[in-house]
């Protein structure tokens, strides 16, 4: 195997499996570009598959200064047991000091497998990643139940590993002129067999739901009070041609399904204009809005966290609110 | 494993009951002793599945024998009266002032040595996905691991052959049917079962029988050194209070009044991201 690497490396998990939907490894490959700036490390994106060229030249083209790739028929399909091994292995022989992971399912079930081989750490989720002046890798994640944030380091297990959720980071810009290099592995003869069968496998994609494309998003928590109440929300989105989300409690409560969960745990929004209705602000929930250009916040409460992120923050009840914009909203629409 | 007995345990995590507790601010931590403990949702489902599987033996002349394992503070013994009173076998509580703040590698490492060391004829370990409180999902494949199991993650639904288990999926887009020979393990997801409730009986009962064992350090032989906490690859730096980012424009009052607000000063904003145009009235 090439032992080209700088003991500085910042691996990054190439998840490739549903390309067009999971952008999950070119945004850490960006958040890693700004790591290994600080590190002097290289970023290195590692691939396992069967004919899976394009992918290595995407990675570089999103940032990569290097790519492993082992290609190999047996490899056509992600198995748990084979990637985990090969990336375990390859970790011990080539030291990176940080592995980074998306957490799709998949990336998941991976990640902790692999830390645990490798007896190290793992930080699930993390909303931001830093390097201190030590040059460790910071885990930033949410902690303590939600409104805290705990900045968490690996001091001496080796590498530092952390998985980060879909939406966390941007890509980079395709860059068709980035120069990489493409380093290739053999398949090792020694195996292990997975012992999970696969009887049957069907594409099911989830019902897009837009939440995550909209331009104008309602989201609505606890303080809406009940079920029947947290339905008004849908004659808004109705009159705003916008799509409804929800925090994690009202989820739960069954006031909506969990397609609408906005937060780490579910989507990533970007709108231009967000109504809040009776969220509190926890971070699990806000981490995945952060990115919304205006924000409406309604709360009784004017110092809940979610008010103190918003562009304008309604002091009042969240149902009246609610239906006073509806109300509006039926004069000032012209047909 | 013979044929018609199968050792089922089911990992099961007291989580905090709301998910907003206040904090020590000077030390950065929970105050743990406002927090009710609660039955971790997930696990709830992992312990409904293995009573199912129980359930569905008993009509198939297979004994199939659940034990609820949890490591924790002695508090943690209650999660087990309740798993005890919904059907389940025995309860185990692993506990011992040296487990505490352990993280998912020596969560795993401990209920793994648990297993090998006394159940080591288990056929089927049942976790939940993610617990409540962490949703790290890593204590459920690290355990795999630990035991050498062949794991399924995210289980919405598990069956039962004669020496395998079939389970149905729904992961990253893709509907999966999987099989797995046994010895294993399985993590279910939330939302896989509507969890039985306890009648009151079952609870009077769980909490008189004498179906709990306390498993503590020694009894694991861990090393006499052994301290989870300092033994955790992580560590906790800091913690702090998300920096609050905007200077917002705060509207009070009546109903009517703030709304009318909102669109005199903001309606352009509004209708643009709309894509239509707002009557100024
Ligand atoms: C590991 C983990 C992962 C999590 N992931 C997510 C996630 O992905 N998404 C998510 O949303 N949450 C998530 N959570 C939960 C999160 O921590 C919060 O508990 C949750 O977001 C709070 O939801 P809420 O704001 O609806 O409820 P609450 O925190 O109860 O807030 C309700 C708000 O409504 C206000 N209110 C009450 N009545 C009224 C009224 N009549 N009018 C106006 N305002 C009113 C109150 O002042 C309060 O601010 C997670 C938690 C954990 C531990
Ligand atoms: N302390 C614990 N005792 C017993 N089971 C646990 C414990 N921690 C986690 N688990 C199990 O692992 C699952 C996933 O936990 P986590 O990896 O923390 O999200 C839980 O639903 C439990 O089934």
């Amino acid at each position: 195997m090439s032992k080209n690497s700088t003991g500085k490396d910042i691996w990054v998990l190439g998840d490739y499996r549903n390309y067009f939907k999971n952008r999950v490894t070119l945004q850490i490959l960006a958040r890693a570009r700004a790591l290994a700036a600080q590190t002097g490390g290289q970023v290195c994106g590692v691939v396992f598959g069967h004919d899976v060229d394009e992918y290595a030249r995407e990675y570089i083209a999103h940032g990569a200064d290097r790519v492993y790739v082992i290609d190999h028929p047996r490899l056509k399909s992600y198995g748990l047991e084979t990637f985990t091994n090969l990336l375990t292995r390859l970790a011990r022989d080539m030291k990176p000091d940080i592995i980074l992971i998306g957490a799709t399912r998949f990336g998941q079930e991976v990640a902790p497998r692999v830390a645990k081989q490798l007896n190290t750490g793992l930080t699930a989720d993390c909303i931001d990643l830093d390097i201190d002046d030590k040059g460790l890798l910071v885990q930033i994640a949410p902690s303590f139940g939600g409104n805290l944030i705990a900045r968490i380091l690996t001091p001496k297990a080796r590498p530092q590993m952390a998985t980060v959720r879909p939406g966390t980071f941007h890509e980079l810009p395709h860059d068709n002129t980035a120069q990489g290099e493409v380093v290739t592995l053999d398949l090792p003869e020694d195996l292990p067999s997975e012992r999970v069968r696969c009887t049957h496998s069907e594409y099911r994609p989830a019902k897009a739901l837009g939440i995550e494309k909209a331009d104008i998003v309602i989201t609505g928590g606890r303080g809406m009070g009940s079920k029947g109440k947290f339905k008004k929300l849908f004659d808004l989105a109705g009159l705003l041609n916008a799509e409804v989300g929800a925090t994690r409690p009202v989820v739960h409560a069954g006031w909506v399904g969990h397609e609408a969960l906005v937060g780490q745990a579910g989507k990533h929004i970007r709108p231009k204009v967000l109504f809040s209705f009776g969220i509190s602000g926890a971070i699990q929930h806000t981490a995945a809005l952060m990115d919304a250009d205006f924000i409406v916040a309604v709360n009784k409460n004017p110092n809940a966290t979610m008010m103190k992120l918003a562009d304008v923050a309604i002091v009042a009840d969240a149902n009246q609110v609610c239906s006073g914009i509806i109300r509006a909203l039926k004069e000032k629409i012209r047909d | 494993m013979e044929n018609n007995t199968l050792d089922i345990i089911v990992c099961i995590k007291q989580v905090p009951m709301v998910s907003e507790l206040p904090w020590n601010s000077k030390t950065g931590t929970l105050k743990r002793e406002l927090a009710q403990g609660m039955m971790d949702p997930a696990s709830r489902l992992a312990l409904e599945a293995g009573l199912r599987l129980q359930r569905a033996g008993q009509s198939q002349d297979r004994r199939i024998r659940v034990t609820a394992l949890t490591m924790g503070p002695p508090m943690a013994e209650e999660v087990l009266h309740q798993a005890v009173s919904l059907g389940a076998d025995h309860g185990i509580l692993l506990t011992d002032r040296k487990m505490a703040g352990a993280d998912t590698n020596l969560t795993s490492f401990i209920l793994g040595r648990y297993i090998r060391m006394f159940k080591p004829d288990t056929g089927l370990v049942l976790c939940g996905a993610q617990t409540s409180d962490s949703e790290t999902a890593q204590v459920g494949p690290q355990l795999a691991c630990e035991l050498d199991f062949p794991a399924i993650g995210w289980a919405s639904d598990i069956r039962l052959t004669q020496n395998a288990l079939v389970v149905t999926r729904l992961v990253d887009d893709f509907m999966e049917t999987l099989e797995m020979d046994l010895p294993g393990l399985v993590t279910i997801d939330l939302g896989a079962f509507v969890p039985r409730y306890a009648g009151l009986a079952g609870v009077a009962q769980a909490f008189a029988s004498p179906k709990i064992d306390v498993v503590d350090a020694d009894d694991l032989e861990l090393d006499r050194n052994f301290n989870a906490l300092e033994d955790s690859p992580t560590r906790i730096l800091d913690v702090f209070s998300p920096a609050t980012q905007k200077e917002s424009r705060v509207l009070k009052g009546a109903a009517k009044t703030v709304v009318d607000q909102l669109f005199a000063d903001y309606g352009k904003i509004i209708s643009s991201a709309m894509g239509k145009d707002l009557k100024k009235k």
